[in-house]
């Protein structure tokens, strides 16, 4: 589980004044400022979340930009991000609060310590017992507390930007437990009572599609389903990814990733792939897409290697068709 | 508009969308912030707030393009621009019905109004079936007054000067016959096609699966999405068993234990975690020419069952047995089905080979946590049998249940040896239906397989 806070940033569109969030149009506009681009269909989603107050689950192929859109969106907001990313055996300890019970038993030894010295003077047992009593029970009590990233994230005062990551990675029991925090935005601690948060943060649940999650999630949730991108759409996301590019590359190159993707493979290349080669391509100071090159490279964009085997063969004539 | 909202929300529901109440909330909601103005903007923010995965994504969309696409209706306009005033004749004839003045104006917005109006009155959206298009049609067509149209043609055919009259209205009736045909149509796409496939549905569930050309191949789409429900259910409920018995309540001995590292302090904290026995099925299916009815649908749920068991060991066997895993594992369910089929499918059974094929190669797989599962009829084609591969299986394995899906009158007769293998196994069930599959794998994970 990593927690990143990023530096709130001030956000580029508060400094002109307007509310990124009033509009479907100022979230696009808002969204490409921080370096996303977004279609319609995922900004009228994140509009949608931000108005009704209601998490977002975003669904895709690994690489579309799922986890990018929560952290783009919280650099949109200014707000701190969150992450808790989601694996088997993942529990309530490691995701909500855990004890610090290392320190709670050094407390208990002091305690043990000073008792004599406090109770020394006591002139019976009753004295002594009330006096124990007097003394503010600490060992269950905010100091001993271990927040983890959903304690942390109700805890923001000030809201922040929530991203469950892989959310189908979790066990079905954890799913389970989540819907408190997601419906209600509170938590239960036994011992110190629930724990509400005074701004709802943004919540982010991305999820792959290893298991379906179950009816009770889906339910709380709006659900968004990010594509592969159209070959327009993508040539803009590499642009702004990848600012010194010349334009006739970035097409050339667009057009024969989508090229591939027509092809059957085991992991067609997402967006991220995309733009790491177009980086690739840039630091080999490429000028064209040359079917050597492509082929020396060719491991950027696919990771299985029948792919690689498959797609080889193919590079000369995939280049020509356009 | 309230209505027309609920309205659409029935029709995803019948497009197998799921709209809990909550979500009919959020889409008011959705709807008050983003209003109506903006199609696009209507259509995706519903979309965000109805549709919870990727295939209700698709029916919502053409649930949405049906329902709020009404078709312009179109009707003739008046024949003259100058013949605006009717003849008197015409005036009183059609005076007492205004459907015929609003066909004779070429009025299309009223009349389609006044249509939807007669079909809320008429149930339209009642619809269940596709035999009721025609005789909805005619009650919606009944509703608006059509009956009234007919007698002033008739009517006006007799009169010496009606024939113009007559012909126009005829026109507008046909052009109203089609309109009325269409909303029919559209409101039976959106209502009913869904209620139909939940009928289907139930009755595939029943149907005995090695009728006579075993599963229509109409159905058979329907029928691996059915299995594959249901052999996620059975995974699921299995799968949170497993987890429960991964708790655990302080182990004082272990933490007793470590804390001599710390001087006698219990820094270390160690918890009683059950050993959870992992179990692991083998399963072993027939796919030979007296089950291949059958064998399809066992195949598809044992796709299934490999897709969200961890530790599946499939075979097939007619005259040899193969393992399967592979093959269903880099194929879809229909190229995995087929492949094992064109390998080995619909030859001669030989029970007696295929076990000897089984303990030759891969008898170690079976241990005390193994539970091997049999599909097959037991014919064996008057071959030996070799019971006595049976009874080491059994001696092996945890348990040993063969699902057979003839009856049990049958068992025995002709060249059965079910009779005879039904020794060595700790159940033996007839199973036909998917309904009984169901049942009987539950009873199975909950009863042989340890947790």
């Amino acid at each position: 589980m990593t927690i990143s806070k990023t530096a709130p940033l001030a956000g580029e569109k508060a400094a002109t004044g307007v509310d990124p969030f009033a509009s479907v149009d100022a979230l696009i506009e808002g969204l490409g400022s921080v370096g996303y681009i977004a279609s319609r269909r995922i900004a009228t989603a994140l509009y949608m979340a931000v108005n009704l107050q209601k998490p977002i689950l975003v669904e895709g192929s690994a690489g579309v930009g799922k986890t990018e859109l929560a952290l783009s969106t919280a650099r949109l907001m200014a707000k701190p991000l969150i992450r808790m990313q989601c694996y088997e055996g993942l529990d309530e300890s490691k995701a909500l609060y855990e004890w610090k019970y290392g320190k709670q038993l050094l407390y208990t030894q002091i305690l043990k310590d000073r008792m004599g010295a406090a109770l020394a003077d006591a002139p019976d047992m009753d004295a002594a017992m009330e006096r124990l009593h007097g003394m503010g029970d600490l060992f269950f009590s905010e100091p001993f507390l271990e927040p983890r990233p959903l304690m942390q994230a109700l805890k923001q005062d000030d809201g922040c930007v929530l991203l469950i990551d892989e959310i189908d990675k979790s066990d079905e029991a954890f799913e389970a437990f989540l819907l408190e925090v997601l419906s209600a935005y509170q938590v239960s601690v036994p011992e110190l009572g629930v724990v509400i948060a005074k701004t709802p943060p943004l919540v982010f649940l991305t999820s792959n599609n290893v298991r379906d999650l179950g009816d009770a999630l889906k339910r709380r949730c709006l659900h968004l389903h990010i594509p592969l991108p159209e070959a327009a759409l993508e040539e803009r996301i590499v642009a702004t990814r990848v600012p010194n590019i010349e334009a006739t590359l970035t097409a050339r190159l667009v057009a024969f990733v989508q090229s591939l993707r027509t092809l059957d493979l085991r992991k067609p290349p997402s967006i991220s792939e995309t733009v790491d080669w177009a980086r690739a391509l840039i630091l080999l100071h490429a000028k064209d897409l040359e079917p050597a090159l492509v082929r020396d490279t060719l491991n950027v964009i696919l990771k299985f290697e029948q792919d690689i085997t498959a797609v080889e063969p193919q590079i000369v004539e995939l280049l020509a068709r356009r | 508009m309230q209505h027309t909202l609920e309205e659409f929300l029935r029709a995803l529901r019948a497009a197998d969308v799921r709209v809990s109440p909550a979500e009919a909330i959020d889409a008011a909601r959705a709807v008050e912030s983003v209003g109506y103005a903006d199609r696009e903007l209507f259509k995706d923010a519903l979309c965000a707030v109805l549709a919870k995965s990727r295939d209700e994504v698709g029916r919502f969309d053409t649930t949405f393009e049906t329902f709020f696409n009404r078709q312009a209706f179109e009707l003739e306009q008046p024949p003259h621009e100058g013949d605006h005033d009717q003849t008197p004749g015409e005036a009183a004839g059609v005076a007492d019905s205004p459907l015929a003045q609003m066909l004779l104006r070429g009025d299309a917005t009223s009349v389609a109004q006044a249509m939807e109006a007669a079909a809320e009155r008429a149930g339209v959206a009642e619809i269940r079936l596709s035999t009721q298009r025609s005789r909805m049609t005619r009650r919606l067509l009944d509703e608006m007054g059509l009956a009234e149209i007919e007698r002033i043609i008739a009517n006006a055919r007799k009169m010496p000067e009606g024939e113009g009259l007559a012909d126009r209205l005829d026109r507008g009736r046909r052009a109203l016959l089609a309109q009325a045909q269409g909303y029919v149509e559209r409101q039976h796409e959106l209502y009913a096609a869904g209620s139909g496939k939940a009928l289907r549905e139930e009755m595939l569930a029943k149907k005995a699966l090695n009728a006579d050309g075993g599963i229509d191949p109409v159905d058979l789409v329907m029928m691996q999405a059915l299995v594959k429900r249901m052999a996620k259910r059975l995974a699921d409920r299995y799968s949170r068993r497993r987890h429960k018995a991964n708790r655990g309540h302080l182990d004082v001995r272990k933490t007793l234990r470590r804390s001599m590292a710390h001087g006698g302090v219990p820094f270390e904290i160690a918890w009683k975690i059950k050993k959870v026995d992992k179990p692991s099925i083998i399963a072993i299916c027939d796919v030979s020419k007296s089950v291949a009815a059958a064998a399809q649908f066992l195949l598809t749920f044992l796709y299934s069952l490999n897709e969200v068991v961890d530790r599946l060991d499939a075979f097939a066997f007619s005259g040899r047995l193969i393992p399967v895993n592979a093959i269903l594992d880099d194929n879809g369910v229909e190229g995995a089905i087929l492949k094992v089929l064109q390998t080995i499918g619909f030859q001669q059974t030989d029970y007696g080979r295929a076990l000897q094929d089984f303990a030759e190669n891969h008898l170690d797989r079976v241990d005390r946590h193994t539970t091997v599962i049999f599909l097959g009829d037991g014919r064996s084609n008057f071959a030996d049998p070799r019971l006595d591969l049976m009874h080491l299986i059994q001696q092996r394995a945890r348990a040993v249940i063969w699902l057979n899906p003839e009856p049990e009158s049958y068992w025995g007769q002709g060249d059965s040896v079910m009779h005879r293998y039904e020794r060595f196994t700790h159940v033996a069930k007839s199973c036909n239906t998917l309904g009984q599959l169901e049942r009987i794998i539950e009873d199975v994970l909950r009863t042989y397989v340890p947790h």
